[in-house]
């Protein structure tokens, strides 16, 4: 069974469409890394998947319709969402405790032990913790929740480069398993690169691009050429090409990598990269 | 931690009461609900402990005349104490009702509650419960408790004097009094219900100025009724829905010009045959479904 399946998913905002016509699946077990630039749609994707916005087209989300079934998919869901968004008037134990009498899967000792690893006092209120802190305990009280499909919207967005790197350790390391499903937006390509089996690209409003990342490695090739073989490199058709310090940067889409080894230095590309070289010749932001 | 994780395919399932803690949270950010009352209740204690000073005399007096005035200065301020805690309770569940369904969109926390397996319906009605259940309930338990307060010193006070307090007592029927109250409660929440629902329903529609948008088109009706007919009966209408209750419910002048104890005072069926009610409770549904359409669509500000 798909975790998340939609077909000709479309959202408009009055004259602007911010999904024009999405098709989705993403399978039980995968990190999916959701990329596009500002206004690209990505938000307004998660929300339709998470039951906070109506849509048309159809969209299952483990096996529920989220815009009429909400309050039972989050059984199942948690979500980070992009902004600071827990209640800044709560107390951290208000909060542990409010989860705990709502949330039939939350286990109150799991987060309390996440939090034991933090400078969060049990009595603060939420307007008195750092912006990292907040993510920290929001991330405590997700989780310690057994939930099948975790969606993170920037979840990181205007924290600091250790916080951020603590907080994909522990997604990892502590909440990650083969039952569960993590689909995430970030503009910090690099950071989670590592972290990701699925990257999609969106833009307008449309997939423009989707790859696990086994065939990442195996179809695209990035070579930075000798001068020498310039010609002969181009002539094999590279998707893209960059200068760095005058040396050119070609990228391939399925070529055969010992032939390109012989004009220069061979690399897997990076999910930056290939987004660079997609997104490069399109236009950007909301379709119209 | 993960490997625990994979080792325990089952989903531990743990019993939820989503009512009660979306009702507890309301109260969590809302302390005023039981700070108000509270307070009103001390400064009027405090207030009734400085005037205990002539209740010896009082009682005296009313022993000996026995007239109903004399009787009526003797209940007086336990019916005041009930009446001002639960118009705080009042006017604390109107505000509240104005910012329920908004302050959660103004400081995103809508999306950290819609994270939660907890439907619209429920949140709505776990917010319709705070003036129409805890309010009430709290301010009932409240003035109670100050009513026996009061007691309980005017009797030291009375023992100290050397006059006997029993004739305090024959004339403060406080068990009477709580009866009445509760009736006197129910038929406001009851009558108010439309009053909550209209500013609950603001709450949820407007981005902001919800006062304005709560009373301006009322404003703006009445002014216009006014100048193209000459007439008022919109102030008339808005009056009998804030103080028909009353009229309705007891079966005395209204206002009423001295406590209401009796039972023989009260009116239920009159009550419950008046339209007035019925029309709105019906505004009071129709309100409530359509917040919980707007709570589902609605996303922050």
């Amino acid at each position: 069974m798909f975790c998340i399946e939609a077909r000709g998913l479309r959202k408009a905002y009055g004259s602007s469409v911010a999904l024009d016509g999405v098709d989705l699946r993403v399978e039980e077990g995968r990190i999916l890394g959701l990329i596009g630039p500002n206004g690209a749609g990505k938000t307004t994707a998660l929300n339709a998947i998470l039951g906070l916005t109506p849509y048309q087209g159809e969209l299952r989300v483990l096996g529920r319709d989220p815009w009429t079934e909400r309050d039972d998919l989050m059984n199942d869901v948690s979500f980070i969402s992009d902004v600071a968004v827990l209640p800044r008037w709560m107390r951290v134990s208000q909060a542990l405790d409010y989860v705990g009498g709502v949330h039939p899967r939350f286990d109150r000792a799991k987060a309390e032990g996440f939090l034991a690893k933090t400078n969060i006092k049990r009595t603060s209120k939420v307007r008195e913790l750092s912006k990292g802190m907040v993510t920290q305990l929001h991330l405590a009280l997700v989780m310690a929740i057994d939930a099948k499909l975790l969606v993170l919207d920037e979840p990181t967005l205007g924290l600091d480069l250790l916080v951020r790197k603590q907080f994909y350790d522990s997604l990892l390391n502590d909440y990650f398993d083969r039952n569960r499903t993590i689909v995430v937006t970030t503009h910090q390509v690099e950071e989670i690169q590592d972290v990701l089996t699925d990257v999609m690209f969106i833009n307008g409003g449309r997939i423009v691009f989707e790859c696990s990342m086994e065939n990442l490695e195996t179809r695209y090739t990035e070579v930075m050429v000798n001068p020498e073989h310039v010609a002969a490199a181009k002539a094999l058709r590279p998707i893209h090409e960059r200068q760095v310090f005058g040396r050119s940067i070609l990228l391939f889409d399925g070529a055969d990598r010992q032939q390109l080894a012989a004009m220069g230095d061979v690399r897997t590309p990076s999910i930056a990269d290939l987004f660079v070289a997609i997104m490069g010749g399109q236009p950007q932001g909301a379709a119209r | 931690m993960s490997e625990s994780l994979s080792t325990v395919p089952e989903y531990r399932v743990a019993p939820t009461r989503p009512m009660y803690w979306s009702i507890r949270r309301e109260v969590w950010e809302n302390r005023s609900i039981y700070i108000a009352p509270l307070i009103v209740a001390a400064v009027f204690l405090f207030g009734f402990l400085i005037s205990t000073i002539g209740l010896p005399q009082r009682v005296r007096a009313a022993e000996t005349l026995a007239s109903p005035a004399k009787r009526m200065a003797l209940v007086m301020p336990y019916s005041m104490a009930a009446s001002m805690i639960l118009l705080t309770g009042f006017i604390v569940g109107m505000f509240y009702c104005l910012d329920a369904l908004n302050s959660e969109r103004r400081d995103r926390s809508i999306l950290f509650w819609k994270s939660m397996p907890v439907s619209d319906r429920q949140t709505v009605l776990s917010k319709v419960a705070i003036p129409v259940l805890v309010l009430p309930l709290l301010t009932f338990s409240i003035a109670l408790v100050t009513q026996f307060i009061m007691l309980l010193l005017s009797t030291a006070v009375l023992i100290v004097n050397g006059v006997n307090p029993v004739t305090l007592w024959r004339h403060v029927p406080l068990l009477s009094m709580m009866v009445v109250m509760f009736y006197g409660l129910t038929v406001h929440v009851l009558w108010y219900a439309p009053i909550h629902g209209w500013l609950l329903l603001i709450s949820a529609w407007a981005k902001r100025a919800m006062f304005l948008w709560a009373v301006l088109p009322f404003l703006a009706a009445f002014a216009l009724e006014r100048i193209v007919f000459g007439t008022s009966r919109g102030v008339a209408f808005l009056k009998y829905r804030f103080l028909g209750g009353m009229t309705e419910a007891f079966a005395v002048e209204v206002p009423a010009k001295a406590p209401i104890t009796r039972f023989s005072e009260i009116d239920p069926l009159r009550f419950l045959g008046a339209p007035g009610l019925w029309l709105g409770l019906i505004f009071a549904a129709a309100c409530l479904v359509a917040i919980v359409r707007l709570r589902r669509n609605r996303e922050p500000i």
